[in-house]
């Protein structure tokens, strides 16, 4: 990213910062707010003026929301979920991107543009033969039914392929096949280190997909062997007086989530600018 | 994807140009196996199912009985042209495309143009505006179908200050619901687009600005003459992206009334098409007509990334 020349770039002035301290409140007050509701009654939240500051028992609530809905179990496994689909599509991707960007294959060209025209295609209306797969398969209500259809993306090879053509040296990896090393032997060990970054940024960004993912769980999972979402979903549309409890599942399922992610907001905010860029 | 491609107005540095080469002589043959892996996985689950969805579509499958299926020919599609919900749900669908997604690209054209100022905290306000997109759609839907609550939602107590009352935006008249539901989707993705413009601004060369600014442009005009034109592209592609997002709206009509019916409000105020293609298929278990509707809608989508990629083409061939 090239950043205007400091001298030249706009300094901002109080409305600025007035609209932007506005935005930042719309965007995290909701957020909030979901503590305050999942830590008072029905009929706390009904007076007026509504409670501005959550209290204790927003723990007792999550106890009753792991009473409805199997949420222990459900983070345990979005952790196999996200965790396997991560890892596949940073090693499947950076793999490929490394290939598109620095080896010379018949096809190459084509096969790069195909890759990134799927991105167009919405994988979601396949669903039904999808599960028709997976049923012949017996794999509804197992997990790998939820893994594989996403274990590498069109995005992530494109990504990784936009980065390695401008990070790797050419030059280093002529020297390393002149030494005699194999090709993958030169993707080991002079790709990969040069990689990390990016690798870092597209784990990111996938867990964070896979941990939300919500329509093809759905289909794919039930209430017994859920994900994240799926039980979160439960939750939110059964018969349950309390909407603290809701709230407050709806926060064990999203805030450690959404803690890593500020704690690593810049690298991520990073990422996608990049990825917008070199698009 | 001429749109991606089109935007590539790198911003690296000139050296990495000699760099760009690629090995000549590094084998082909792993080549190959290092790009496999996506298009195996594509090809089982991704064109596959969709190839297959066209021949569910012409045949009649249900989902308690999956090895009994009948030849119907276009019949599944005649019936989603004689069914009012099908029209319904697609109606629905446009309406709440095009008011969640045309304010929202303006605002976050407008937050970048402000994020690119020189300021204090920048990288808090882009993390913070980013929160909404890291929080999942279900939990947004949960948490925003409890602020727009009828009797207690927070929303509803601030209107009161202005004299409205209690409006039933989870089960309420459509165009109070499908406001509601918009408000989901903008809040989720304004900043992200907005990061995505700000990207693209940080590259427009500052001579451009020089130029305008020399000929007496203010900063509107130089926004207006300079900022948009340069975006064309990225703009272009957000537009892609964010109508494919809208024509497979999901899950916030499916939890946002909270009855755990797929109907999408009491009178089918805001039930989508993704939504109607659930119920067909996994309600009323009728797959084949569940097929008829995706494919419709990936043909729908398919003409609106043709059109705008027939756009981005026109655009560029002119200038």
């Amino acid at each position: 990213m090239a950043k205007p020349k400091a001298g030249k770039q706009l300094t901002a002035g109080r409305y600025t910062y007035a609209v932007l301290a506005l935005v930042t409140i719309i965007a995290v007050f909701p957020l909030y707010y979901t503590l305050i509701i999942a830590s008072h009654t029905n009929y706390q939240m009904a007076q007026t003026p509504p409670p501005f500051v959550p209290n204790a028992s927003v723990f007792h609530n999550i106890r009753l929301a792991l009473h409805e809905q199997p949420l222990f179990k459900a983070i345990v496994n979005t952790v196999i979920v996200a965790g396997s689909i991560t890892l596949g599509t940073v090693a499947f991707c950076t793999l490929s991107g490394f290939a598109f960007a620095k080896l010379h294959f018949r096809g190459s060209r084509v096969l790069l543009g195909v890759t990134v025209a799927t991105i167009a295609i919405p994988p979601q209306l396949g669903v039904i033969p999808l599960f028709l797969l997976i049923a012949k398969l017996h794999w509804v209500n197992h997990l790998q039914s939820v893994v594989l259809p996403t274990l590498v993306s069109a995005f992530g090879v494109f990504f990784m392929r936009q980065y390695l053509s401008n990070a790797v040296p050419t030059e280093l990896l002529e020297a390393g096949w002149v030494d005699g090393a194999s090709t993958f032997r030169i993707f080991r060990s002079i790709v990969l280190p040069i990689a990390r970054p990016a690798m870092a940024v597209l784990a990111m960004l996938t867990f964070l997909a896979a941990w939300n993912d919500f329509f093809w769980p759905l289909i794919a999972l039930t209430s017994r062997n859920p994900t994240v979402q799926i039980g979160l979903a439960g939750l939110g549309s059964g018969y349950i007086p309390q909407q603290a409890v809701i709230m407050a599942g709806t926060l064990l399922c999203t805030f450690p989530v959404l803690i890593v992610f500020a704690l690593l907001g810049r690298q991520i905010v990073g990422g996608i600018m990049q990825g917008a860029v070199k698009g | 994807m001429t749109v991606l491609a089109g935007s590539g107005r790198r911003a690296a540095a000139p050296p990495a140009r000699q760099s760009k080469r690629r090995v000549r002589r590094l084998g082909s043959r792993a080549a190959y196996a290092y790009v496999a892996p996506f298009f195996v996985v594509f090809a089982a689950f991704g064109l596959y199912p969709l190839l297959y969805t066209g021949w569910v579509s012409l045949h009649n499958v249900n989902l308690e009985n999956l090895h009994h299926s009948t030849w119907l020919g276009l019949h599944n599609y005649v019936a989603l042209w004689h069914n009012q919900f099908f029209w319904n749900a697609l109606r629905n669908t446009i309406s709440i495309g095009i008011i969640s997604t045309v304010p929202q690209l303006c605002m976050a054209l407008g937050l970048a143009q402000l994020l690119n100022y020189k300021m204090r905290g920048r990288t808090f306000f882009r993390v913070a505006m980013l929160m909404p997109y890291a929080t999942s759609v279900v939990a947004s839907t949960l948490i925003f179908a409890e602020l727009f609550g009828r009797d207690y939602g927070l929303i509803n107590w601030v209107l009161h200050f202005f004299g409205v009352h209690h409006i039933y935006w989870t089960n309420g008249a459509r165009w109070q619901s499908q406001i509601a539901l918009a408000a989901i989707v903008t809040w989720r993705w304004t900043g992200y687009n907005a990061l995505i413009y700000l990207a693209g601004m940080q590259s427009i060369p500052t001579d451009q600005y020089e130029a305008a600014a020399i000929d007496g442009a203010s900063r509107w005009q130089q926004f207006w003459f300079v900022t948009v034109p340069s975006l064309r592209p990225t703009i272009l592609f957000t537009i892609v992206i964010s109508t494919i997002g809208a024509m497979q709206m999901f899950a916030e009509p499916y939890l946002f009334a909270g009855d755990g019916t797929t109907n999408g409000g009491g009178q089918h105020q805001f039930q989508t098409l993704a939504l109607f293609m659930y119920q067909q298929g996994w309600t009323n278990f009728h797959l084949g007509q569940a097929a008829a509707t995706a494919w419709t809608m990936l043909f729908i989508i398919l003409a609106l990334v043709g059109i705008n990629a027939a756009l981005a083409r026109g655009r560029s061939g002119r200038n």
